[in-house]
């Protein structure tokens, strides 16, 4: 096994890996600042703020020769034998010389920046910037540029690590960004046309990504820009419910408002990434129209029903409505699907369970490193549909669900939404007339929502915790990011009242129950890690 | 040593030099032919090795030597690039050569293909050469017809096609991966190295890049023969083990303050005095000399007294030269004051730093804005350290940037400042006799718009 020295401490590396200095630091716990490297993209060694001091070590007398110049670490093999050292005084010097060059022409306009708090020019200044600014040079005016509908360019807070451009090169596979004039006029750009307008705007379905991989404040996120102070917000782990890719996130909020989503490291599904289609496929949460008081239709027409109540309520007229019918949606965690499948079950043991409506839209759209924004528009089918057909017996989707509810009188049906986009129309509910209960849960108002005798507000994905299965079996959980509005019960916490358990709805110890009763989660049993578990491991047995 | 007699120039002058007709007349083509008949590849590659010649773009590195680093036994295609993307400050012996005698280029051209089994030459030619452009394009056309060029050239199995390429007229593109970036279609931003172009270079394919001058260097050795190249001369410095010799003729292009500026053809290893009495005609007016760029303006600078320094690939050095870069020697009589040199010099690299390394891009451009301000009456001492700190920041050397482009841009500033430190601070003082010894940090200033 390689060794290699970074600082004196010993690292063994495996056989085959691959590292750089960067990497292989990272191991050794100490961080090398960077502008230009990103595990994602080819490496430039451009911005020079990775230097070091490299050297060898011969195995047999153990003698180290070092190199009399400093190299940049990004583009330094980690082999057998390698010593890096980064913090040595010729370092420093190194680290600071370009820290001050970089700040030259910056605007220090942090005051008014998106990215101060979360940026690598302030961060690395502070850690190995000088003390002070010896240049007297009057820095541009922060000019602003649009690159598109998505991403704004602040022109003179750029750096020219040319992460960005990178990135429409190798990732999107767009390659709308290049660099425009030479030496310090350099600037980011797109293709204009002569009077300076957007001929060939940042226009591909990752744009986002780029103002996550800018180091600095150049590229601003038009969604977030001027919404909130990144210091202010929390940031939790989540999934995103856009489609059946479940690329992990991380949901920021401040004060139980969701201001952006950002990818979260995964090398299993999104690496580090996400579309633009889930980034701002958040605003659905704060949306005006969301309902959010739980009613009862009664002769006189809705009247609001009390939290507090409603479970022993319904719990009564269900028991006595006969045949029940519960549709699990596939925007439904899968411990949350687990639990309702529980209590209409417990019931009921006849009962029909079936999978909700699956939205597709288009066809799954792949990018050059193999990123997939899939079609399939929810989160969790996979997942749903194995508690379906684990529990109801048989996978029953939407269209026969309706066809069979037109013909079998059910004496209550129990429906789950969670859509974003509108779901059911009048012939759903021409199909669930003969239903003589209809109990409906979602976050928007549609014809079934009309037409229901209780109408339960539900949780949209930031408010819900469990897990979702993605496209290729993994499941990923999560843990709720911010508090619903209120009138707004989580469905976890209400199925976990309805089945009568005690306290808090914990949806890791639901998935432990799931993990020993159906065996296709049995590989989450041991724990579900960051990146989530591979649920076919367990399934080649 | 015998009077030499000018080999590379020696057609230049000539009535309609540039013709195929007249190179033929005295002996051109000849070398090809016996190449072809009577050597390998591997042949030409030991005797371009023997013969010590090494490149003439500036670096000075082993031709032969280079030859020898493209992978063996590959599949092919080898390219070769011809760098005659000339724009080193005052070096203008490319163009003399692609515009008076474009043939000896193109035979040493090929003959260069040839060992090294190039499939395809690409000429690339910076585009502020009109005339060389339009002579090369002439020749490389006569060359088809004559077929020295094309498929089996003259009879044997060795085929080869030439393609003329016009730069946008960047000095990054003489860097030799930044041509071939340049070449490729995209922005020249030099490449990290290794791979070496030998390795992978255009297209990703071995790639040799040479410069005009070598190839033509190479058509005389096998012209001349080997030992005639290695009589002219000088044998490696037994106290420098670096220096492996610097032998052959070499162009030097002679500008600046003197009655007769030129390229003219000397052995290498002349000296400065030498070059400028004897070819130059002394200095103008009368005057007595100040400095002198021994080879491009990125080499650095040799004062008065240190003229007996002599013009090869190691005595530069002895100096605090870099070396001998391209050998354009720009000569600066008694009123040249160095702060002005020193301004042209940042503002020419600020200007054509490709902008790819921060020290580079925000060093140049921060020297430049520096000297700016000492130009205009605003300097103060400090600057003259922080100038130099900026300098020794950038570059291979100090290993912060890709290429060598900053260690050009650094040394002109190390050298002034290091050899003219006097006349830099009498200048500072006298023209900011209120705020010269200012060391505070000053608030920005508005300067001129440029860099």
């Amino acid at each position: 096994m390689p060794t290699v020295f970074v600082n004196g401490q010993e690292i063994t590396i495996g056989d085959k890996e691959r590292l750089n200095g960067i990497q292989v630091a990272e191991r050794a716990g100490v961080d090398i600042p960077r502008y230009c490297w990103h595990p994602g993209l080819s490496v430039v060694a451009s911005c020079r703020m990775c230097l070091v001091e490299a050297g060898k070590k011969d195995s047999a007398t153990g003698k180290i020769t070092m190199q009399p110049k400093v190299v940049p670490a990004c583009q330094t093999p980690a082999t057998d034998g390698t010593v890096f050292v980064t913090n040595s005084p010729k370092v420093i010097e190194a680290r600071a010389m370009v820290e001050e060059d970089l700040l030259l022409r910056h605007p220090v306009d942090c005051p008014i920046c998106d990215k101060a708090g979360e940026c690598s020019l302030q961060d690395y200044h502070f850690e190995h910037g000088r003390k002070e600014r010896r240049a007297d040079i009057q820095p541009f005016t922060s000019r602003r540029r649009e690159l598109g509908d998505t991403i704004t360019l602040f022109v003179d807070r750029c750096v020219m690590c040319t992460r960005c451009v990178r990135f429409t090169r190798e990732i999107s596979g767009t390659s709308e960004l290049m660099v425009i004039n030479r030496g310090a006029h350099e600037e980011i750009d797109v293709f204009r046309d002569e009077n300076g307008q957007l001929e060939f705007p940042l226009d591909n379905k990752l744009s986002g990504n780029v103002a996550d991989i800018c180091p600095v404040g150049a590229l601003g996120d038009k969604d977030f820009l001027y919404q909130q102070r990144v210091w202010f917000m929390k940031s939790h782990d989540n999934v995103c419910a856009g489609c059946s890719t479940g690329c992990s996130i991380k949901v920021e909020e401040n004060q139980d408002h969701v201001y952006r989503l950002k990818p979260r490291t995964n090398p299993h599904v999104n690496q580090w990434w996400m579309c633009d289609e889930g980034r701002y496929g958040f605003h659905h949460v704060h949306d005006a129209s969301r309902v959010t008081e739980p009613r009862r239709l009664e002769k006189t027409g809705y009247v609001s029903a009390d939290w507090s109540t409603l479970p022993a309520e319904l719990s009564a007229r269900l028991k006595k409505a006969g045949r029940l019918a519960a549709v699990l949606s596939p925007h439904l965690t899968v411990e949350e699907a687990y639990l309702l499948a529980q209590y209409v079950k417990s019931l009921d043991p006849t009962a029909v369970l079936a999978l909700g409506p699956v939205p597709v839209e288009g066809t799954d759209e792949k990018f050059r490193n193999g990123f997939v924004i899939h079609a399939e528009k929810c989160p969790n089918r996979r997942g749903v549909e194995r508690i379906v057909s684990s529990l109801g017996g048989e996978l029953l989707n939407w269209g026969d669900f309706l066809a069979r509810a037109e013909t079998e009188a059910f004496g209550a049906v129990w429906v789950t939404g969670g859509y974003r986009t509108p779901w059911n129309d009048d012939g759903a509910v021409g199909s669930l007339a003969n239903s003589k209960l209809l109990i409906v849960q979602d976050c928007f108002a549609s014809p079934l929502w009309e037409r229901a005798d209780y109408q339960l507000p539900s949780a949209t994905f930031a408010e819900r915790e469990g897990s979702y299965v993605n496209y290729q079996d993994r499941l990923q959980s999560f843990k709720w990011a911010i508090r619903p509005p209120q009138g707004v019960k989580t469905d976890g916490q209400l199925y976990w009242q309805l089945l009568g358990r005690a306290g808090l709805y914990k949806a890791a110890d639901v998935l432990e129950e799931i993990g020993r009763e159906i065996p296709y989660f049995a590989a989450a049993l041991g724990g579900v890690a960051d990146v989530g578990v591979d649920l076919k491991v367990n399934q080649i047995a | 040593m015998p009077e030499f007699k000018p080999v590379l120039l020696a057609n230049v002058g000539k009535p309609e030099s540039y013709t195929r007709k007249v190179y033929e007349q005295t002996g051109g083509y000849q070398a090809l032919r016996k190449v072809l008949k009577t050597l390998s590849p591997k042949d030409v590659q030991e005797q371009t090795k023997s013969s010590g010649l090494r490149g003439r773009g500036g670096a000075g590195f082993p031709t032969g030597l280079k030859w020898t680093f493209l992978p063996k036994d590959h599949p092919g295609p080898i390219y070769f690039c011809l760098n005659a993307d000339e724009s080193e400050p005052g070096t203008f012996n490319n163009r003399i050569l692609m515009e008076d005698d474009p043939h000896q280029v193109l035979e040493g051209l090929i003959i260069s293909c040839f060992a090294t089994n190039s499939a395809a030459a690409y000429f690339y030619m910076r585009c502020e050469y009109p005339l060389a452009y339009k002579r090369i394009c002439q020749a490389v056309a006569e060359c088809y017809e004559a077929g020295y060029l094309g498929k089996n050239i003259l009879g044997s199995p060795y085929s080869l096609d030439i393609h003329v390429h016009r730069g946008a007229g960047a000095y990054i593109c003489g860097e030799e991966t930044g041509l071939i970036e340049s070449l490729e279609g995209k922005r020249a931003w030099p490449r990290i190295k290794p791979p070496f172009p030998a390795v992978e270079g255009a297209f990703r394919k071995p790639t040799v890049v040479n410069n005009v001058e070598t190839v033509a260097c190479v058509k005389q050795i096998f012209d001349r023969g080997v030992d005639w190249f290695k009589s002219i001369g000088i044998p490696p410095d037994p106290n420098n083990p670096r220096d492996a010799g610097s032998y052959g003729p070499k162009l030097y292009c002679l500008s600046g303050h003197i009655n007769k500026p030129g390229c003219y053809e000397a052995p290498l290893g002349i000296t400065t005095t030498e070059l400028i009495e004897k070819f130059g005609g002394g200095i103008w007016k009368g005057r007595k000399a100040k400095a002198a760029i021994p080879g491009g303006i990125s080499m650095g600078l040799l004062k008065a007294s240190e003229f007996h320094c002599k013009l090869d690939f190691n005595d530069p050095g002895k100096f605090g030269c870099l070396g001998l870069g391209t050998a354009a020697v720009v000569v600066m009589d008694e009123t040249v004051r160095m702060v002005d040199f020193l301004l042209n010099s940042c503002r020419f690299f600020s200007h054509e730093s490709c902008g790819q390394c921060t020290p580079c891009r925000e060093g140049t451009s921060w020297a430049t804005k520096m000297m700016t301000r000492i130009k205009h009456g605003k300097g103060r001492l400090k600057d003259l350290d922080l100038l130099l700190e900026i300098a020794e920041n950038m570059g291979i050397m100090p290993g912060t940037t890709i290429c060598g482009l900053a260690d050009g841009a650094a040394w002109p500033m190390k050298n002034c400042i290091k050899k003219f430190r006097d006349e830099l601070e009498i200048y500072i003082k006298s023209t900011n006799p209120s705020g010269w010894m200012e060391t505070a940090a000053v608030p920005a200033l508005q300067l001129l718009d440029i860099h």
